[in-house]
């Protein structure tokens, strides 16, 4: 399969696929943030969570709208509006799911996936209404085009680089908020013993509502960052619901470093093999790895021993 | 760790047992001895080692290092299913028993017959099933209560539908954990009576907090401290021990 | 309660006896061919349904990828018929003659070494009891032996159905790809596409249900079914009782893999195609839902629970598409939270005792406590 390629093609072909693997895995990162608070902190699967990156979206694409007919003068930052306004209405749906449906559910883990499910069918029904059945692409401020030429042979998409950015710097901001704010180590208490945080005076309603506001409005900046690099439909976000939720299984659910080298692991296995096979074959072979690798270590890449 | 022959005339041998939670030992180089037919109490304050003790001896928790050894057979390569039908039976802290299940057929699931799939298929209740449920059900105080779903009954009862569950199982070895803990004061009378025909006939291990009970019932006692054996003998032995006292009674 | 217990409850008996009045008379009796062989098509997925009524409702296992096994069955069948209808003078306009029209179209000349036992039909059938069983138990003892479960289990267990739905979407020349394996006809010379036929296959049909019915009934009868509720509860007290949880798990998912694949060729058969829409996570996660409707606990549940959402999706999805998705996403929510005990439920909740009174004053009593508790009992976690 070599055989075509001169050495320095090979190279660079590397360095691309590679940097497209390096895209994906921000955008695995991205939605599996969300993912590993929801269920690697409070063990609630959240089938819908694919809905939210994709209501992240939506938002995404309207705020573009708005400013090209409004605000055409300032259509050069729409961009980090349009995240933070994603990450308020995700995070707001978020705590009122979690305020009508989820809370009722926290010792019923397979029931809240089927009500979820219910869930992101009502959503995707929801955007076909208003948005159509077709999908929608967001255009990107003049800036975020382009690529930067690093050789003769090897190109970077700049979009790519902004994805990744954001990637790396939401990721601290979660990695500081779990581990080192005192909020995080309210969600950690709550997550080990409920009563006993409630005992001491933790209000574990209002920790449970804002840990799944947050990881649903991760989402959607999630939904955000993933319209500058394709386009959006009322059914995108199931596409990924599956390999994300591996990810997160696969790195250790409740680890964040599980979670970051598992997608990692993943999209570089995936993007790799794209390029020497199909598209389908190359995610059935990462995934099916995966699910070999799990079934012999259920555990995942990163887990604590723990006495019972 | 050198782990010698055992003498044959031990039921059950404990040799240089060491479990570690990411380096935390909860039970450290633990080594005892248990006869045919001994009652051996094992107490020790909260954190001791006690329950893990158990968890090692049933499979439930694998040991990090160390042997136990039952009538000469090693346990910590066996799976739990497999200790069981060696003969240990182990009862847990909180009462565990099937809340959807009548007192009947939480007796029978433990009756020691169809235990594969295909024994479990073809199960046929008979006469001698029936039979030695009834006899455990009355043992167990709870004979008008054998259609009764198990999550009606009390606190107490629970607990005794759990001995009489290892009870059908007719185990060698019986262990215990707490066994009258959260019990009214007429039901750990019962209890003690109860425990008292059991333990006829076997080796039991068990951990108490109640020292009443346990004076009333032990041959030996271990105390447990931090993992390690602090010291072992009769509870009149123990009791004045100075390490003991400083770290258990004292309080 | 310390006899024996009966083989089948007075109350399964009936049950037994009202389901077939229903699929034996009374359907065939007032709906036209078209009607009835829709019925067929729903029933197919009522194998599945009651496959995750001894798996999810009795075992606790929620596996949402059984439409792998509904699948494995369809295609199976599909296998064979196409191999039939593709004999050398059907397909002699073909660049090769006697392969499927689809490997044909894909430039592959000679059969792949998968399809040739489906040229049999005893292998065929055979292969849809066999297969399933053996994919269930490697899936089971990984995840079973090293105590996955729950919703390690069902993520697992969708990405299965992911993984395989790609596969046979991806290899168009092997599987028929997107469209799946179509332009079946005949069963050993049997046109299986005349009305005559599908009246029968229907017969067919029904009868294999009622074996399904059986089965899972003998199941939850036997000390099996009663371990399977004690595993749910207390899983550590029933391996410190000497059973190995893992395999009773095993053969719980064994079980409801091969009910699904009965499902699946019986679906080929009926609808005379088997494509990959029935495999993938959202096939798989709607046959949980019909199961959830009719009741997970209960046996016969699972056919009323999938006939009642299908002829739901069917009336109104033909009328109102959008209504129906919102309404479909709903179900989900409702019978999660408001009816976890789903049809079976609110039947013995309101109809049963209703009809206790009327007919058997004095044996009330008697009834209600042969009752399993469970029926009128919370949801499993």
């Amino acid at each position: 399969m070599f055989g075509d390629y001169s050495f320095s093609d090979l190279g660079s072909i590397f360095v691309m696929q590679g940097f497209a693997g390096l895209i994906l895995f921000s955008v695995f990162v991205l939605m599996a943030l969300g993912l590993a608070i929801i269920f690697g902190q409070m063990g609630v699967i959240n089938m819908a969570h694919g809905e939210f990156m994709i209501l992240g979206a939506y938002v995404t694409w309207m705020t573009s709208t708005f400013f090209q007919a409004h605000l055409p003068a300032l259509f050069s930052i729409y961009f980090f509006i349009a995240m933070i306004l994603a990450f308020l209405a995700c995070g707001a749906l978020g705590m009122f799911v979690e305020w009508a449906m989820i809370r009722h559910l926290y010792k019923r883990p397979l029931d809240t996936l089927l009500a979820t499910w219910g869930l992101s069918l009502i959503l995707q029904q929801l955007y076909r209404t208003v948005f159509g059945a077709r999908e929608v692409g967001v255009e990107l401020p003049q800036w975020m085009m382009g690529s930067w030429q690093a050789t003769d042979s090897i190109q970077i998409p700049i979009n790519g680089m902004l994805v990744m950015a954001i990637t790396l710097l939401i990721t601290l901001a979660v990695a500081y908020i779990l581990y080192f704010s005192s909020w995080g180590r309210q969600v950690r208490a709550v997550v080990q013993n409920r009563v006993m945080a409630d005992a001491v005076g933790i209000n574990t309603e209002r920790v449970d509502r804002y840990t799944f506001g947050l990881g649903c409005g991760i989402a959607g900046v999630a939904g955000s960052a993933f319209t500058m690099i394709g386009s959006t439909g009322p059914t995108s976000g199931q596409l990924y619901i599956v390999d994300t939720f591996l990810v997160v299984v696969f790195g250790g659910a409740g680890s964040l470093a599980g979670t970051i080298a598992s997608a990692f692991t993943i999209s570089q296995a995936r993007s790799t093999l794209e390029f020497f096979t199909s598209g389908s074959m190359a995610q059935v072979m990462t995934l099916l790895a995966v699910v070999i690798i799990l079934m012999l270590r259920p555990q995942g890449l990163f887990a604590l021993k723990v006495r019972k | 760790m050198e782990i010698g022959q055992q003498p044959p005339d031990f039921l059950l041998a404990v040799d240089a047992l060491t479990v570690s939670f990411d380096g935390f030992k909860a039970v450290n180089d633990l080594s005892f001895y248990v006869d045919e037919n001994e009652i051996r109490v094992i107490i020790g304050p909260n954190g001791a080692g006690k329950t893990t003790v158990l968890d090692l001896i049933c499979g439930k928790t694998k040991a990090t290092s160390g042997s136990i050894t039952f009538r000469g057979k090693e346990l910590t390569k066996l799976s739990e299913n497999a200790i069981v039908h060696a003969g240990v039976g182990r009862k847990f802290q909180t009462p565990s028993i099937y809340d959807d299940l009548t007192v009947f057929e939480n007796l029978e699931i433990s009756y020691p017959r169809g235990r594969s799939v295909f024994g479990a298929l073809t199960f046929k209740r008979d006469a001698a099933v029936t039979e030695r449920v009834e006899e455990v059900a009355e043992m167990i105080f709870l004979k008008d209560r054998l259609n009764m779903s198990a999550q009606l009954l009390s606190h107490g009862q629970k607990q005794w539908l759990e001995i009489g569950m290892l009870l059908i199982q007719d185990p060698e070895l019986l262990m215990l954990d707490e066994p009258v803990a959260g019990m009214s004061v007429s039901e750990r009378a019962k209890t003690a009576e109860l425990l008292h025909r059991i333990i006829k006939n076997r080796s039991v291990l068990v951990i108490e907090h109640d020292m009443k009970f346990v004076e009333d019932i032990a041959h030996k006692v271990i105390v447990l401290h931090q993992g390690k054996i602090l010291s072992e003998g009769s509870m009149e032995k123990v009791k004045n021990d100075p390490k003991v006292i400083e770290v258990y009674l004292g309080h | 309660m310390t006899a024996n217990p009966r083989f089948f409850s007075r109350s399964e008996l009936v049950g037994l006896g009202v389901l077939a009045l229903l699929l034996v008379v009374i359907l065939p009796m007032s709906l036209d061919i078209f009607r009835l062989n829709l019925v067929a098509k729903y029933l197919t997925y009522s194998f599945v349904a009651l496959g995750l009524v001894i798996c999810w409702g009795y075992g606790g296992i929620l596996s949402l990828g059984q439409g792998v096994f509904f699948g494995i069955g369809g295609y199976c069948m599909a296998m064979f018929l196409k191999l039939e209808a593709s004999s050398v003078e059907n397909t002699k306009i073909q660049s090769t003659p006697g392969i499927p029209d689809f490997m044909d179209w894909n430039q592959i000349t000679q059969l792949p070494l998968f399809w040739q036992p489906f040229h049999s039909l005893t292998l065929s059938i055979l292969a849809v009891f066999v297969v399933p069983a053996i994919f269930a138990f490697i899936i089971g003892a990984a995840m079973f032996k090293r105590r996955v479960g729950g919703v390690y289990f069902a993520i697992i267990t969708q990405a299965i159905a992911a993984i395989l739905t790609i596969l046979i979407v991806g290899q168009q020349g092997y599987t028929g790809g997107i469209n799946g394996i179509t332009d079946l006809r005949t069963l050993h010379g049997w046109d299986i596409r005349t009305d005559s036929a599908k009246f029968i296959l229907y017969f067919v049909e029904v009868a294999c249900l009622f074996g399904c019915l059986l089965v899972a009934l003998f199941v939850k009868h036997s000390k099996l079914g009663r371990i399977l509720l004690a595993m749910r509860d207390k899983e550590d007290r029933v391996r410190f009782s000497g059973y190995s949880v893992a395999n009773f798990k095993i053969f719980a998912f064994c079980l409801s893999a091969v009910f699904a694949s009965i499902g699946g060729a019986l679906f080929t058969l009926e609808v005379g195609f088997m494509s990959p829409s029935f495999v993938g996570i959202v096939p798989s996660i709607e046959m949980v839902i019909y199961a959830a409707v009719g009741g997970r606990m209960s046996i016969f549940g699972a056919v009323y629970g999938t006939m009642v959402v299908n002829y739901a999706k069917t009336s109104l999805s033909e009328s109102f598409p959008e209504l129906w998705q919102f309404a479909f996403g709903a179900l989900f929510i409702a019978v999660v939270m408001l009816f976890p005990n789903g049809l079976a439920g609110a039947w013995n909740e309101y109809v049963q005792p209703l009809i206790d009174r009327t007919f058997s004053r004095n044996k009330r009593s008697t009834s209600v406590a042969s009752e399993h508790p469970l029926a009128n009992g919370a949801p499993a976690e």
